[in-house]
């Protein structure tokens, strides 16, 4: 990708004013935020905080009551080739008789068209992204026959065949191995890298200082965004979570302790 | 000998059946296959009025009249849905019933108004009647599949990603509610022209029967497709058959328990997921692990002792027949007095049971977190499924406990 400063290069995302609300309860209230550099970012919050809300508010998903989101300076309809999305892995019945080099060809679908299949370019480029994710040898499986780690890394390697400027993902480290963990932590480095933005919804405090460069604070409101040094605080993270932080703490290691026994 | 008419509602009966199963498996693909119903039953009324109205027992018509309130009946659907807090499936059996119980009140209603004649008509469109299908209705049904197939193929790509993902497939800018409302078009007018000869109290289950079916012998949506409509044929070409011999009978009825059939044995007999191929497995299962349970169970009795007795390892019944088994399979040998021995193979067998079981309960006790997604019993050996630094790393421990299984070296 083209990395040469412009002087007035716009926003990678620009979310205005943007309110969603199911039976008039708020999920997001009037959030503003405009994400300029390429950059790699972590939405984290309570459970509730409209976190996943605010992704798929960005991608259009569930409408908005106000407000509107800008990608690359244009509305994200007309920018959908750019975009590269990693859903929760419960959204979709792994019981669906596709195998996984077909899922991964989905990713291949944005750029196809109406009516073109995937031929052996897309094939070669599926496989490829198969290799990134480590899971090449299983091409040809039915996806159900994959464990959860592994579909994880099956939509990874779909938002990869995307090929997008821009990602956005959805909690793609809930309940996976650390082997799986491990793959997308490299996968996000290396995006990076390659001067891509990846927005990903997390939940584990503790990674954050080590894999993100900025966080979204979010609470409903958007309660801070920054870089990871500035904005991932006691203070803001009190403000996000309310009393709920030490609840959390101390829920988190009952439950550990609980898994031990 | 096939007469002309048998001939038209063969045709026409098996295209019907043909085009069912493929729409239809993208409908319980989709998890809509009670909507595919609703539509069916929200279709009587429309109908019924469409002959009060006009008061003639024009079959499009009629048709017509039933495929408009069948789509108000999805769009009722829909509405509840979006703005009440009424769920899909409770909007679904909502819809289904009260436009079914109009459907019925107007039909008795027609009756009252009209001579004996229209009444049997109307009554026909309940349960379906084939014999009354003419030339003219066949081709129509031809033409209507023809172009049903053509859309499904041209746009194969496309209503596979919608009905597998339909939150990424808008993110990727598909217009996801357009597709979703074309396969219930496609739906709507599949059960319009089924109407006459199913009826509307089951014209849906020629939706879901060969969709159902084909999935159990396939793990690959193309093939489920073509599955679908080979079922579909199957289930046309017999079902018309069988409601020809059986004058007595509605066709409905007739044919959808032919496809109950097709289903039937889907269940039974298909060779992955089939629930007979399904009980066999388990039980091989469980002899396979009672065999292991057996053999790690002598081993380790001669491990710390010697060779077992018969009464020091066999507890269940279970086991005896586990026993017999591992006799059988030359692994162990009864020796004077009651005693049980490993021969060699046994011995080799034992040994990587035992190891296998202690290098699993080594990886439980080192990666609690992982044990619950990763252990699995049809795997002897963790070489299969853990990486080869953490296989080393769990060799190592278990020979530093002293638990390396070493009974044959002695």
């Amino acid at each position: 990708m083209d990395r040469a400063p412009h002087q007035n290069r716009p926003a990678v995302i620009d979310i205005h004013d943007v309110t969603v609300a199911y039976h008039r309860k708020p999920v997001l209230w009037d959030i503003d935020l405009a994400i300029a550099e390429p950059s790699l970012v972590a939405v984290l919050g309570p459970n509730g905080a409209g976190k996943s809300t605010l992704v798929k508010a960005v991608l259009g998903l569930v409408p908005l009551v106000s407000g509107e989101v800008k990608v690359l300076g244009e509305r994200i309809s007309r920018e959908r080739k750019l975009i590269g999305y990693v859903p929760q892995r419960e959204s979709v019945d792994w019981d669906f008789p596709v195998t996984v080099l077909d899922v991964v060809l989905m990713g291949t679908y944005g750029r196809l068209g109406w009516f073109r299949r995937p031929g052996k370019s897309e094939r070669q480029s599926a496989m490829e992204c198969l290799e990134r994710v480590g899971l090449a040898p299983l091409a040809h499986q039915q996806i159900g026959q994959l464990s959860g780690g592994q579909q994880q890394r099956a939509f990874l390697a779909r938002a990869l065949a995307q090929d997008a400027v821009l990602y956005f993902m959805d909690e793609p480290m809930a309940g996976v191995d650390a082997a799986t963990e491990r793959v997308i932590f490299g996968l996000l480095r290396e995006l990076h890298s390659l001067g891509k933005t990846v927005v990903v919804v997390h939940h584990d405090l503790r990674t954050v200082p080590t894999y993100f460069d900025d966080v979204i604070l979010l609470n409903r409101r958007l309660v801070a965004y920054g870089k990871v040094e500035t904005t991932f605080t006691t203070e803001n993270l009190r403000k996000t979570y309310g009393g709920q932080l030490a609840a959390l703490e101390i829920a988190a290691e009952a439950v550990q302790a609980s898994a031990r026994e | 000998m096939l007469d002309y008419n048998t001939a038209v509602v063969l045709v026409g009966v098996t295209a019907l059946a043909v085009t069912s199963g493929v729409v239809g498996t993208f409908l319980v693909l989709r998890r809509r296959a009670l909507a595919g119903d609703a539509l069916a039953h929200a279709s009587l009324p429309g109908l019924v009025g469409a002959f009060l109205l006009f008061e003639r027992r024009d079959l499009y018509l009629l048709l017509s009249g039933a495929l408009i309130s069948a789509l108000l009946g999805i769009a009722v659907i829909a509405a509840l849905r979006r703005y009440t807090r009424i769920k899909e499936d409770a909007a679904i059996g909502i819809v289904l019933s009260v436009f079914f119980g109009a459907g019925i009140v107007l039909s008795r209603l027609a009756q009252n108004r009209t001579t004996a004649g229209s009444k049997a008509g109307l009554d026909s469109f309940l349960l379906g009647k084939t014999a009354g299908m003419i030339y003219q209705d066949a081709l129509i049904i031809v033409i209507l599949s023809l172009v049903t197939l053509g859309i499904v193929f041209v746009l194969f790509k496309e209503l596979k990603l919608v009905t597998f993902d339909p939150g990424f497939a808008i993110a990727q800018g598909w217009p996801t509610l357009g597709l979703d409302l074309m396969i219930l078009s496609l739906v709507a007018v599949n059960v319009m022209i089924g109407l006459p000869a199913v009826g509307v109290v089951l014209v849906a289950a020629l939706l879901i029967l060969p969709a159902v079916s084909a999935r159990f012998w396939t793990e690959r949506l193309d093939t489920m497709i073509l599955l679908a409509a080979g079922f579909g044929a199957i289930i046309g070409i017999t079902g018309t058959f069988l409601s020809a011999s059986f004058d007595r009978f509605p066709a409905g009825p007739v044919i959808i328990l032919t496809g109950s059939f097709v289903l039937g044995i889907s269940m039974l007999a298909a060779p992955r997921r089939g629930l007979v191929v399904q009980v066999i497995r388990d039980y091989r299962f469980r002899k396979e692990i009672e065999c292991r349970a057996l053999l790690e169970e002598i081993y380790e009795f001669a491990e710390q002792r010697s060779w077992p007795t018969k009464e020091q390892v066999l507890h269940r019944s279970g086991e005896r027949a586990a026993l017999r088994r591992l006799i059988h399979q030359g692994l162990v040998r009864e020796m004077g007095n009651d005693h049980l021995e490993l021969t060699t193979p046994g011995m080799r067998r034992a040994e990587s049971v035992v190891l296998g079981s202690r290098l699993w309960k080594m990886f439980l006790d080192t990666h609690p977190d992982l044990a619950g997604s990763l252990v699995d019993l049809s795997h002897e050996s963790v070489d299969e499924i853990l990486p080869p630094d953490t296989v080393r790393e769990l060799n190592e421990l278990v020979r530093l406990q002293g638990r390396w299984p070493s009974l044959s070296a002695r």
